[in-house]
């Protein structure tokens, strides 16, 4: 029996179901997973209303996406709703990887201090949801409709009208631009006949969730063909309320209803976590999975994202965060085209920043599946030789792949970005999302990436006080119609300009992380990806990357 | 592209080479032989550390294959 009290959200007619004509919305969202709802609270905060439609009148059944990495919980803090995820979720950032009866290496996902989020936390999707839904239901622009199912897709010239099945019946409404969230099974991307194109993996896994007091370090523990699991992969890995996921390879013949039977599966566990062990099963699901996309996310006014978008295998975490992703760099785009500050072609930029991210993550998953399930005796015997190698030998465990866990696409060919004319060190680059890094504001300890938020935004590095020609050029970006907001980041001991928010930059971290020597500035996106830099300020290349950033 | 990969002669006493490989070999099973060869590509292709070198030696390998 689940130890989370499901929550049920109720449905309420809308004034739209009873209107003789379809009510007209800016934006309709369909889904409210982790990706409809970011994108509706995102899309809020930028000042655009939004009505988001689901199917269901709870939150996700099942721990599903429960590994949320360092970028998703960056771009969550930017909406206001990290803070309940740190304090349920559960930070980790180690791991180990064992081969039959012993251990063939510990690794360190997040080895530098300096920044604000951990590698990753583990939290259940329910939790994830419903800390969402929560905060949605704070946000007046937001129309949250449960019980409200999609049933048609109708594209028109200058609208989508959608088609919705309630308990009441069923109503249109028709909306200006839809985003399409619902999931891997997604009910718009059928009504619109899409393809769904891919690979699909003969395999299958079985989840379980238990709920136990254990010892285990909070750590990811995978194992290649353990004693206790013959044969198969094994993965171990907490969740809050002390619910510990399990996953385990099972083959293709299994079948996948005798597995997820209570007699099958704690026999399975009792393998694995010893004959005494004290446990509860929490859920328990048999799943296969796929590799698979849409040929391209934006279909006129119908912009698919997250799982309805694209599929990738469990292996790294990339479903779930590459969600979040999609809506941050949606979203802003999206609500400037609305304003009337950027042409319809800066969604098109969607497409291609999103795609490529798309099959960055097929790619790694892929390669994670072969590894960890390897099709034929060769593979095989060639996965055994890296694992045995890998005990006594650095160069082999680089190649061992139990998952490459999520971490943020950078952009590196975005029509967006504009190419550095100057020389820069370091990890940064156009395309990049930020780095954080520890600052002074106001004398109080803080993060740097609050001050990369709230729409475009300026990174200006300077050593002693602000060339007033600099600062006013600076000042005046702020009135600009696409306003960029700058903050000096300046050294320990020195302030800056009048009219200039500061940081100081009392660790040095963001003048290293920078490459920030003085006269450096940052053009950053909304959705925190660099856009441009140059090592002096320059009001008008500035005007012409904002340009470029902006679809212009 | 001009190659990368050497073919003239490396050895200085090439059965002596042979030799080494062959015995590595005796007593072995053939999961046994499969696993050595394994782990000796390995260790092998990362002292190369040229992805070009090792993709013009598996070309050359698969030849008339």
């Amino acid at each position: 029996m689940p130890s989370y009290a499901y929550p049920t959200y109720a449905y309420r007619p809308s004034p739209d179901q009873v209107r003789t004509t379809p009510a007209r919305h800016r934006v309709a969202i369909v889904g409210a997973g982790p990706v409809g709802l970011a994108a509706a609270i995102d899309l809020a905060a930028q000042g655009v209303a939004c009505v988001l439609l689901d199917e269901d009148n709870t939150v996700s059944t099942g721990s599903r996406a429960i590994c949320h990495a360092k970028r998703t919980l960056e771009i969550l803090d930017r909406l206001g709703c990290a803070a309940p995820m740190m304090a349920k979720g559960i930070t980790w950032q180690s791991g180990k990887v064992f081969f039959r009866d012993g251990q063939v290496f510990a690794f360190d996902l997040l080895p530098e201090g300096g920044h604000r989020f951990p590698a990753f936390i583990n939290l259940q999707q329910y939790y994830f949801e419903q800390f969402l839904v929560e905060h949605a239901a704070t946000l007046p622009a937001i129309d949250l409709r449960w019980k409200n199912r999609l049933v048609r897709v109708d594209v028109k010239a200058d609208c989508v009208r959608l088609g919705i099945e309630t308990p009441d019946g069923t109503y249109d409404i028709d909306a200006d631009w839809v985003i399409a969230a619902d999931g891997a099974r997604s009910a718009t991307r059928r009504l619109m006949g899409l393809d769904f194109r891919g690979k699909v993996f003969e395999d299958r896994f079985l989840i379980a969730d238990v709920k136990m007091k254990a010892e285990f370090p909070t750590e990811r523990w995978f194992w290649f063909e353990p004693p206790f699991h013959t044969g198969g992969s094994a993965l171990l890995h907490r969740q809050a309320d002390d619910i510990w996921r399990i996953d385990l390879q099972l083959g293709w013949n299994a079948d996948p209803e005798e597995e997820r039977k209570p007699e099958r599966v704690i026999p399975r566990l009792k393998a694995m976590l010893g004959p005494n062990a004290r446990f509860d099963l929490d859920w328990v699901s048999v799943y296969t999975f796929q590799c698979r996309r849409l040929d391209r996310f934006r279909h006129g006014r119908v912009i698919f994202a997250g799982d309805a978008a694209h599929q990738v295998s469990p292996f790294g975490a990339r479903g779930g965060n590459s969600g979040i992703q999609d809506a941050d760099n949606l979203v802003w785009k999206l609500a400037l085209v609305l304003k009337g500050l950027a042409p319809e072609r800066l969604l098109d930029s969607y497409d291609a920043e999103r795609l490529v991210a798309a099959d960055e993550n097929i790619q790694y998953t892929t390669r994670s599946t072969d590894f960890i399930t390897p099709k034929g005796t060769v593979s095989r015997t060639f996965r055994d030789a890296v694992l045995g190698l890998a005990r006594t030998h650095v160069f082999a465990r680089r190649l061992v792949n139990s998952g490459r866990l999520s971490t943020a696409t950078i952009l590196a060919d975005s029509p967006l970005s504009t190419a550095d004319i100057d020389a820069f060190d370091g990890q940064l680059r156009p395309g990049a999302p930020a780095l954080d890094a520890p600052v002074l504001r106001d004398s109080r300890e803080g993060w740097l990436l609050d001050s990369v938020r709230g729409g475009f935004s300026g990174l200006y590095f300077a050593e002693a006080g602000v060339d007033p020609t600099v600062a006013m050029g600076l000042a005046a970006l702020k009135q600009a119609p696409i306003p960029v907001a700058t903050t000096a980041v300046v050294p320990a001991g020195q302030s800056a300009a009048d009219g200039l928010a500061v940081v100081v930059d009392a660790e040095g971290q963001a003048g290293r992380r920078y490459d920030g020597a003085p006269g450096t500035f940052y053009l950053m996106r909304p959705d925190q990806h660099v856009a441009a830099r140059w090592r002096k300020f320059d009001r008008a290349r500035v005007d012409a990357a904002l340009a470029r950033a902006t679809g212009h | 592209m001009p190659s990368k990969l050497r073919t003239e002669s490396g050895f200085e006493r090439p059965d002596d080479f042979y030799d080494v490989l062959i015995e590595a070999h005796r007593g072995l099973t053939e999961v046994q032989s499969a696993m050595v060869n394994a782990k000796l590509i390995l260790l092998l292709a990362n002292h190369i550390g040229d992805l070009d070198v090792i993709r013009e030696a598996l070309a050359a390998a698969k030849a008339g294959v």
